[in-house]
């Protein structure tokens, strides 16, 4: 083609590449991949207008470009800065760009609650993995961690406001998915919350979309609450004939046996949402007949549990026959006799099959 | 007495009114402004008056005008930001509230040089009555036709509107201002575009400091060159400051620059000294943000030169000797006052201001703050001070808009030139809660090195 577009020319962490003018710094590093890709907690590709605050994907550029190579003052958000050609950017070769990252898991961390065996996102949560990679063993911090009062955001979404870190992605999602927007961020600074202010509930079509633009577990699948751990189910590529004029139908159905617990949109190997799903594909589509089955969906394996980043981690040493002076412990308790969600009376051994939520609902559930 | 340019006739009684206003020579620049000159030339005079902006930043106002992209059949707009919410900083208020035409004049005389027909004052929900002032005072102009269409049979079109913040310190930031004048979160916008290319509804914008457009007019009145023989270097023209804490004579003082800080801050003619007989010990000479000063840096650099009320010379030494001019929030501390409550009462302001947007300001604002006032309590430990250190060594730098670098820079200049109060606060945990630190030895002279 004779007006074929000139390439730029950026080098990140000594790789170099050429990318279309216009393409940012984390897309070019996106591209080649691997460690060079800067971590990003609220940028999303898909989502006009994110990126920026999270400060996660902050970079040092060396070199500004060939016409003028001075290097820029301060790191720069990877995200929202565009490459120039002749651009030296460095990532992870960069000390100060670690430093600050460094940093900016730690503030992130400072007043995130913690409660990952709680939480319903652990396993696939962008926070997670980040502090296992940029993050410290202990905290600085020693004060009370910050609460808020709580919101319910209806049938469908779970809000933890304490997991929030803030990125914006559900603001956009739902001004950019939703004919109108009915949540946002309520106050500023550290007392900022997401929620819909007069307490009405997210019904829109769409917005159950942004579930799976939350980085964290602030907004959770309601169907899906405390069912089963994300690293038990078995991801399935399926579709269905979805009416809704912008509903792809293009899902992930995460199975455990032969019960699909939860439905979600189809992510790839950076999180984010393939094609956006409709909220009767999400929540109310859970049989197997209601869908076309594609086949195994290839996993990403980058959380943090599916890769065993655990390795080298030092066991503690078992201490409880020292304390007991060599005798054996007891057990002090039964769980059943206090538990009311378990069933005591039913034995485990004689269910048939792996376990099934059912089997432990409360007795009046029956 | 220096030459007073902008608040000359602030005294004369009845000047906030049109009729005594333009008797005194009122609206004459316009007058010049819009007959005998084109937009591009009264861009020209302010850049040979060599303005600098009067907000804090101090960046070049002509400069800034240049900078506005002028692409065919697109509005520019030229906002006014009047949300002047930094601690310690009123001159603006000042200005609106005594002489509200000299703002209205200065804003159609910048509007005819940038080609906005629709010019925007945006202003602090906490001022709560100036913007009647100032709608009374666009009144009398429209009425007098300096506003509306064909203004003087130019052909030239203007309206000034006046649009009230909700009381976000955060919306005097350029960028989260034009997000709030358009009806949004106040939240500051990722640069670039520069509100000079994208501003307000994405068209060219450029946002000027209440003073800064105040001070275009004597710039036109008397010629950009003969403006920028007041003052010293590159501070030229008058700067109003506004004096407060621990002095006789609070209040609002336009300088020329040329006076040394100690002649400021002694002088009967401006801030009467210290009061009540005491000592000076600190002072924050450019609004809550910039570097804090212990008495013998303020009053010479580390050289051992006199320092002098101009930008040049306040920031002389850098961040670790010296300061900033800053919006000219001139707060001086006493003996009696105590460095650690003093920052903890700014990193609770920082934190309460911060917007949220990025992480590092909205939960290091808070973690210093609530380091600060667990030190200021006395139940500070030794290894709180280089945390404080190390968290605002994470913020700086690391965040979208100023307002992070501006909560970080007052922590680390009080730890840097007050470790020892910080320290005596932590290893004294009862004393600190009954006496302060004193003056101890920050009046004393510092030793100047020899220089070869």
């Amino acid at each position: 083609m004779a007006d074929e577009k000139k390439l730029f020319k950026v080098t990140i962490d000594n790789i170099t590449i050429e990318v279309e003018p216009g393409t940012s710094i984390l897309q070019a590093a996106r591209k080649i991949g691997g460690d060079v890709a800067p971590p990003a907690m609220c940028y999303y590709s898909k989502l006009k207008g994110s990126g920026g605050k999270c400060r996660t994907c902050l970079v040092e550029v060396a070199a500004g470009s060939t016409a003028d190579p001075r290097p820029m003052p301060k790191l720069v958000a990877s995200c929202r800065t565009n490459v120039m050609d002749g651009m030296v950017v460095k990532n992870i070769t960069s000390e100060k760009v670690i430093d600050a990252r460094n940093g900016v898991v730690e503030m992130l961390l400072i007043n995130h609650p913690l409660d990952c065996p709680i939480c319903d996102q652990a396993g696939e949560c962008s926070l997670q993995d980040l502090s296992y990679e940029n993050g410290k063993e202990s905290t600085r911090y020693e004060f009370p961690k910050r609460v808020f009062e709580k919101h319910d955001l209806g049938p469908y979404i779970q809000l933890h406001m304490t997991r929030c870190i803030l990125c914006y992605r559900c603001v956009f999602t739902a001004d950019q998915l939703t004919d109108k927007r009915v949540h946002g961020i309520l106050d500023r600074g550290d007392h900022a919350e997401i929620a819909t202010y007069i307490q009405k509930s997210l019904d829109n079509d769409f917005i159950g979309n942004i579930i799976d633009v939350c980085p964290v577990g602030a907004l959770t699948d309601k169907t899906f609450r405390f069912k089963n751990r994300v690293w038990f189910l078995k991801p399935v590529d399926a579709h269905r004939n979805c009416n809704h004029a912008n509903c792809s139908g293009k899902v992930t159905l995460w199975y455990r046996g032969d019960e699909v617990f939860r439905v979600t949109a189809r992510k790839d190997e950076w999180g984010e949402v393939k094609d956006w799903i409709c909220n009767e594909c999400r929540f109310e589509k859970k049989q197997t007949k209601d869908w076309e089955i594609e086949g195994p969906t290839l996993v990403n394996r980058h959380s943090v549990i599916s890769q065993g980043h655990y390795v080298g981690v030092q066991r503690p040493q078992e201490v409880l026959y020292d304390v007991l002076d060599g005798r054996k412990p007891q057990l002090l308790m039964d769980i059943h006799s206090v538990s009311e969600v378990n069933r005591p009376e039913i034995d485990l051994s004689k269910i048939q099959g792996p376990s099934h939520s059912t089997d432990f609902e409360p007795h009046e559930a029956r | 007495m220096g030459k007073l340019v902008l608040l000359e006739k602030a005294k004369v009684e009845g000047i906030r009114g049109y009729d005594v206003y333009r008797r005194e020579g009122g609206y004459a620049s316009v007058e010049k402004a819009l007959k005998n000159m084109t937009p591009d030339q009264v861009t020209e005079e302010v850049k040979k008056s060599g303005l600098r902006g009067r907000g804090g930043a101090g960046f070049p106002t002509g400069m800034k005008w240049s900078f506005l992209a002028k692409p065919e059949g697109v509005p520019r707009h030229l906002v006014c930001n009047a949300d002047e919410s930094e601690p310690g900083t009123f001159k603006d208020r000042y200005l609106m509230e005594f002489l509200p035409h000299l703002l209205i004049e200065g804003l159609i005389v910048s509007s005819y040089a940038l080609g906005s027909k629709a010019t925007y004052i945006y202003i602090r929900g906490e001022y709560a009555w100036i913007p009647d002032i100032l709608e009374a005072a666009i009144e009398e102009a429209r009425a007098n036709g300096w506003l509306g269409k064909n203004i003087l049979g130019t052909g030239f079109d203007c309206e000034i509107y006046v649009h009230r913040g909700a009381g976000a310190y955060i919306c005097g930031e350029e960028t989260a201002l034009i997000e709030s004048l358009e009806g949004k979160r106040g939240n500051p916008r990722i640069k670039p575009p520069f509100p000079a290319v994208k501003g307000v509804w994405d068209r060219p914008t450029v946002v000027n400091n209440v003073e800064t457009l105040a001070a275009v007019v004597p710039i036109i009145n008397m010629g950009g060159e003969a403006y920028a023989k007041i003052g010293v270097g590159k501070s030229t023209g008058t700067k109003l400051l506004s004096a407060c804490g621990n002095i006789n004579k609070p209040g609002v003082y336009e300088i020329d620059m040329t006076i040394s800080v100690e002649e400021f801050i002694y002088s009967d003619e401006y801030c009467g000294g210290i009061a009540n007989g005491k000592r000076l010990k600190a002072c924050i000479p450019g609004g809550s943000s910039v570097p804090i000063l212990p008495a013998n840096l303020l009053l010479k650099t580390a050289k051992g030169e006199t320092r002098m009320m101009n930008y040049e010379s306040l920031s002389d030494g850098g961040f670790a000797k010296g300061s900033m001019m800053g919006s000219g929030g001139f707060i001086v501390l006493d003996e009696d006052q105590c460095i650690v409550k003093n920052t903890y009462t700014l990193a609770r302001f920082y934190r309460h201001e911060s917007c949220g947007q990025c992480s590092p300001c909205r939960e290091g604002t808070g973690w210093m703050e609530k380091i600060l006032k667990k030190i200021d309590m006395g139940q500070g430990k030794k290894s709180d001070i280089d945390l404080l250190w190390d968290i605002q060594r994470k913020i700086e730098g690391n965040t979208i808009c100023p307002l992070g670098d501006a909560a970080a820079w007052p922590v680390a200049a009080a730890i840097r030139h007050f470790r020892d109060e910080f320290q005596w606060h932590i290893d004294n945990s009862e004393e600190c809660l009954v006496r302060n630190y004193g003056l101890a030895h920050y009046a004393d002279p510092l030793e100047v090195p020899a220089t070869a």
